[in-house]
């Protein structure tokens, strides 16, 4: 019985490993489509807005997927994923910052007299691999993913301390809580002197550069491969953090396929029956909560090199609330269903939908209600139905392979009840 | 039922996705219909915080667009047409909706309201190689350490010190209260700017954020009377300016209030309308700079239901709004300049257009800023409810 | 002294404009165990309504009609967002929530253009009355002796009448209330026309004070009136009232300060301190899981 399992096991394996290399592939092929072939269509222009909503579906599936772990497979209703978000992304930039940047008046810290933290991770790897050429690249990529693995570290860090006493709360406390938690990151980033009651100054602009944005760390758009001329030779700015999206998601979906995984499942389903099983559940939910937090921040910091500037201002509980529609779009519980769901909200509101904002013509009949906004008034009503009417999202608790399974399964049951009745 | 509105669900969303991806496909070729068409991209917030800033320099733009609907290259005739993209004045949204015009194949993109929006795009537009022209960003870093971002705006160093001496020779101030929104950078720009000035000339300031979405002011404003300020100074939003300024006069505060560009909007103009508010806003333009703008501008306004409503209801010219028109004629410029409607080539004349518009000479430093030493100071006339000049500064 | 007075005064009728959110906030959630993160937005729908209808109508008439056309909005929010996921777990219950509480404010943008909208002056209202040397509106003078007014009809309503009595049955259980024969739906819908009628009635005085409505200005209210609510001990009505009065003048005690950046912020640490030590509110009743 084992031996067939471990068989399937390596079969479905080595198939899922086939499948991320194919998406990688046609990602490269489909970003350099223009390189090779002369009059491609202008769909596949290197800015198109398929690229655009493509880098930022790759960051938002992360996103999602952190959050699923949490609210779908662990059963901890988490509304805290902005300021994780938050918290990725100003580690990441801060660390990854160029030191000219940070300089006082022409930098921009210009406010505060420069920045604390006087190095930036790829400048100095930088100074050990050199600048240009293949060692930049390699600075460069090491100096991204070590900012990166911090960044999470730090979210997780901050994420066990929240836990603490937080995880001792239920349901809709727990949410509300978080959400709590992720105001009050969000303020303090945008603070930028704090008096001290001793009458000193604590000023946390020289860290977080306060309101105004950090810009000029590495952006997605850094991993394309230019010539001497400045001219682009390879795109990568699409299957790069997609390639990390990917590491990260396999990592997830190999957590919640181990025993932790079926521990947190446990806690989902029956939080007492858990326990009676020996559970430990105060470990295995701050284990899941620091978990989801450090993806969240990882996502968060791609989320970062995708919009090419960071500021705290619009991570508020509006983009918490997003990341948990995408969720639920997606379906509750399943990991793909969280990619899907990610594709399918942001296309529809940022690309598919966009010609509801424009006043349209048919022939000599000006089309009624369309003007700025009722882009996002049917969205919304979109997004009311899927959760009034399909309530497991699109695909529930499947998996994209079980789809395709089902009908083997179906099949096989049927035999076997044509076969008792016999 | 259930299975009939899933397919109808996917058929409403395939169909969107049909409809929303034709033009994007589409616009590539320059002649439509036998005719030659050259795009102007704006970029501006028309949902959200910023939208009411965000539709009147719009407005400025279509109105310029329809006056001058078509530009001659080379003898052959070209149509102008303006292309808006709404970045809904967050940042996260702003890639997106940059990418949008880039898609539309425009030659050059004006914009945005908003500077933390304009540096958020910034790099969508560089990627593909569009120059970009900021009507009212003010803010230093949207032209810094690039070479596609404009402006033919002044910038908040400049506002922020102008203010200050103005608060200072008009007041006599020694005591300023400076309020904005926590974690925006334009306004907390604008105050530190106005702190470096107005400290450095022997005033003192109490400073004090609030957060997002407030709508109580009573507090803050009541402290800036008990500290014994002689000035408010607040360059925020124009849905919090309209509250300070509305509950500044019920609480009878009695002192002056000083605010930005962001100010200069005739909503901000109704809250204080009627009552003893001691209002004074620097901004780019004043009505009456020039009567054939102002006229052509309230006819277009006046005739026209949907600029009346972008325009918050009423004729009232606002300062973003000569921006905005100023802008598009500089676009022309630089298009004219550059021969053709190639993005690269217009991106290639930009820096060297010389233009003189309603509000004043127009010409780009190194950086990419517009040379300007001119900010006028507007009060209000709260028994008309009108703007009227009160002075005009230069830089020292 | 006077400005310690002023902030009493502004803590006090903002306290007891968050206490008439909250009312809503408690009784929903005590009848369907649900946050319903729509109920500040329809705050800020009756603040927009009456813009609109002040318009066309005479401030007397329009003022009732917009409570009217609150408690339906409420009414018709409940049946269509509500009602269909009864069956289904708490989270999905909250998601709709959320989703309703995007709906309205995306509307709402749509339908004013992200204009600041200016609310009408209300001329009883906004008359200004100088207390201790300062001036308040009125609409902050009556807020006090408006909320304790109808907490106790409210009170009176759920001890001493068979739809109260009906309300505290299904909050204590829901099944065993609908085996009594309680029309479940119907006591549900009555708390929402109740809640809503009260956010209507807040609307009317917060925004007399604060005159000017964006999309979102139900959201920050909404979410202090929320806190407020757990602050009370969630499902207990004194406890709300109390819980945004004190959440009201702390906040504008906070302000006064050079912490005023924090006043938001310390609303939610009050309520992650709250909800840690004392999960249940200051009122709250300590409820045991059944297994």
């Amino acid at each position: 019985m084992n031996r067939i399992d471990n068989k399937k096991n390596v079969k479905s394996t080595v198939i899922a490993l086939v499948c991320i290399l194919a998406f990688w592939g046609i990602l490269l092929l489909i970003e350099n489509l223009n390189l090779i072939l002369p009059n491609v269509p202008k769909l596949f222009t290197p800015t198109s807005k398929l690229f655009m909503v493509l880098r930022k579906v790759i960051v938002y599936s992360l996103i999602a997927v952190s959050m699923n772990l949490l609210n779908g497979f662990t059963g901890l209703f988490s509304l805290g994923h902005a300021g994780f978000m938050l918290l990725g992304a100003y580690t990441f930039a801060i660390l990854t910052t160029p030191v000219s940047l940070k300089v006082p008046v022409d930098g921009i810290f210009y406010k505060y007299g420069g920045s604390i933290v006087n190095f930036s991770l790829q400048e100095a790897f930088g100074s050990i691999f050199g600048n240009s050429g293949a060692g930049g690249a390699v600075s460069l990529v090491l100096g991204v993913l070590v900012a990166l693995i911090i960044s999470g570290l730090v979210a997780a860090l901050f994420a066990y301390l929240i836990g603490l006493p937080v995880l001792r709360l239920k349901s809709d406390y727990l949410a509300i809580a978080t959400l709590g938690f992720a105001e009050i990151i969000r303020t303090i980033f945008q603070c930028e002197v704090i008096k001290l009651p001793g009458g000193g100054e604590l000023v946390l602009g020289k860290l977080t550069n306060g309101a105004n944005m950090i810009k000029g760390f590495p952006t997605l758009n850094s991993f394309n491969i230019t010539n001497a001329t400045g001219q682009t030779t390879l795109y990568l700015s699409t299957v790069v953090p997609a390639i990390i999206v990917t590491a990260c998601i396999v990592v997830i979906v190999l957590l919640i396929n181990s025993t932790y995984g079926r521990s947190f499942k446990a806690i989902r389903d029956d939080e007492i029956a858990a326990e009676a099983m020996g559970i430990n559940l105060a470990k295995h939910k701050i284990l899941s909560f620091c978990i989801s937090a450090f993806f969240a921040a990882v996502g968060g910091a791609l989320y970062a090199m995708f919009a090419t500037t960071y500021q705290a201002k619009p991570f508020t509980s509006v983009l918490t609330y997003e990341i948990l529609l995408i969720v639920v779009t997606g379906g509750i519980g399943s990991v793909t269903g969280s990619c899907i769901g990610a594709f399918l909200y942001i296309a529809c509101s940022e690309w598919w939908l966009r010609f509801l904002d424009e006043p349209m013509m048919i022939g000599a009949f000006q089309v009624p209600l369309l003007k700025d906004g009722f882009r996002m008034v049917v969205f919304s009503i979109v997004i009311m139905i899927v959760v009034l009417f399909f309530r497991k999202g699109i695909m529930g608790t499947k998996e994209l392979p079980d789809l395709f399974k089902k009908r083997k399964v179906k099949a096989k049951t049927e035999g076997t009840v044509t076969d008792n009745a016999k | 039922m259930k299975k009939l509105l899933a397919l109808a669900l996917a058929l409403a969303m395939l169909g969107a996705a049909f409809v929303g991806c034709t033009p994007a496909t589409n616009s590539g070729d320059v002649a439509e219909g036998g005719e030659n068409v050259i795009r102007i991209g704006v970029f501006e917030p028309l949902t959200g915080d910023s939208a009411s800033g965000g539709k009147k320099e719009l407005l400025g733009v279509q109105y310029a667009n329809a006056e001058t609907p078509t530009v001659t290259l080379d003898g052959v005739e070209y149509k102008v047409e303006v292309v808006y993209s709404d970045n809904g004045s967050t940042t996260d949204k702003a890639p997106s909706a940059a990418a949008t015009l880039v898609d539309k194949d425009v030659s050059i993109v004006l914009g945005s309201y908003g500077s933390g929006v304009s540096m958020a795009a910034s790099d969508t537009f560089n990627q593909a190689g569009l120059a970009a022209m900021g009507i009212t960003c003010t803010n230093p870093n949207v032209t810094k350490g690039n070479e596609h971002y404009f402006r033919i705006c002044f910038l908040d160093p400049f506002q922020g010190s102008v203010l200050a001496n103005f608060a200072k020779e008009k007041f006599g101030a020694k005591k300023a209260y400076l309020l904005g929104e926590l974690g925006n950078e334009y306004d907390q720009g604008l105050l530190t700017f106005f702190e470096q000035t107005f400290t450095a000339a022997g005033g003192e300031v109490v400073k004090a954020d609030f957060p997002t979405n407030t709508a109580d002011f009573t507090q803050y404003l009541n402290t800036a009377k008990a500290e014994g300020c002689d000035v408010i100074f607040t360059p925020v939003s124009i849905a919090y300016a309209t509250q300070i300024v509305s509950q500044a006069a019920r609480l009878g505060i009695g002192l002056p209030i000083l605010g930005s560009d962001t100010l200069d909007d005739n909503k901000v103009l109704e809250a204080a309308k009627g009552t003893d508010t001691q209002l004074f806003v620097s901004t780019f333009y004043q009505e009456g700079g020039s009567a054939a703008f102002d006229e052509g501008i309230k006819n277009y306004i006046n005739t026209n239901a949907d600029a009346k409503t972008a325009n918050g209801g009423d004729d009232t010219i606002s300062a973003v709004t000569a921006m905005g028109y100023d802008a598009y004629y500089v676009a022309l410029e630089a298009i004219k300049a550059a021969g053709s409607a190639d993005k690269a080539a217009v991106k290639a004349a930009l820096p060297n257009v010389k233009y003189s518009g309603v509000s004043g000479e127009i010409a780009f430093d190194e950086i990419g800023d517009a040379i300007r030493d001119t900010a006028y100071i507007k009060t209000v006339d709260t028994a008309a409810g009108t703007w009227k000049l009160e002075t005009v500064q230069k830089a020292n | 002294m006077q400005s310690m007075i002023t902030t009493l005064l502004t803590g006090i009728s903002v306290g007891g404009q968050y206490a008439l959110i909250a009312i809503g906030y408690t009784m929903v959630y005590g009848i369907l165990r649900l946050i319903n993160f729509a109920h500040g937005d329809v705050f800020m729908v009756a603040g927009m309504m009456l813009i609109w209808l002040a318009a066309i109508l005479p401030l007397p008439v329009a003022i009732p009609v917009v409570i009217a056309i609150t408690i339906l909005l409420g009414f018709c929010i409940e049946r269509a967002a509500y009602l269909p996921l009864r069956q289904a777990p708490r989270m999905s219950v909250m998601i709709s929530a959320i989703g309703v509480s995007y709906l309205l404010q995306n509307v709402i943008t749509y339908l004013t253009g992200g204009q600041p909208m200016t609310y009408p002056t209300i001329p009883f209202l906004a008359q200004t009355v100088e207390i201790f040397g300062t001036k308040q509106t009125m609409a902050t003078m009556i807020t006090l002796p408006a909320v304790i007014l109808l907490v106790v009809a409210l009170t009176f309503l759920i001890n001493h009448t068979k739809v109260g009595m009906a309300m505290r049955a299904v909050s204590k259980d829901f099944e065993t209330s609908r085996l009594m024969g309680i029309k479940i739906n119907n006591v549900i819908s009555v708390t929402f026309i109740i809640g809503s009628a009260l956010a209507a009635v807040g609307s009317v005085l917060y925004f007399s004070n604060y005159p000017k409505i964006v999309a979102v200005s139900g959201a920050l209210p909404g979410l202090k009136a929320f806190v407020a609510a757990v602050f009370g001990g969630i499902g207990s009505i004194p406890g709300a009232v109390i819980g945004a009065f004190i959440i009201g003048i702390c906040e504008n005690l906070i302000k006064a300060t050079p912490y005023s950046v924090f006043s938001d912020a310390f609303t939610f640490a009050v309520l992650v301190i709250v909800l840690i030590f004392r999960p249940t509110g200051i009122f709250g009743e300590k409820t045991l899981d059944k297994v």
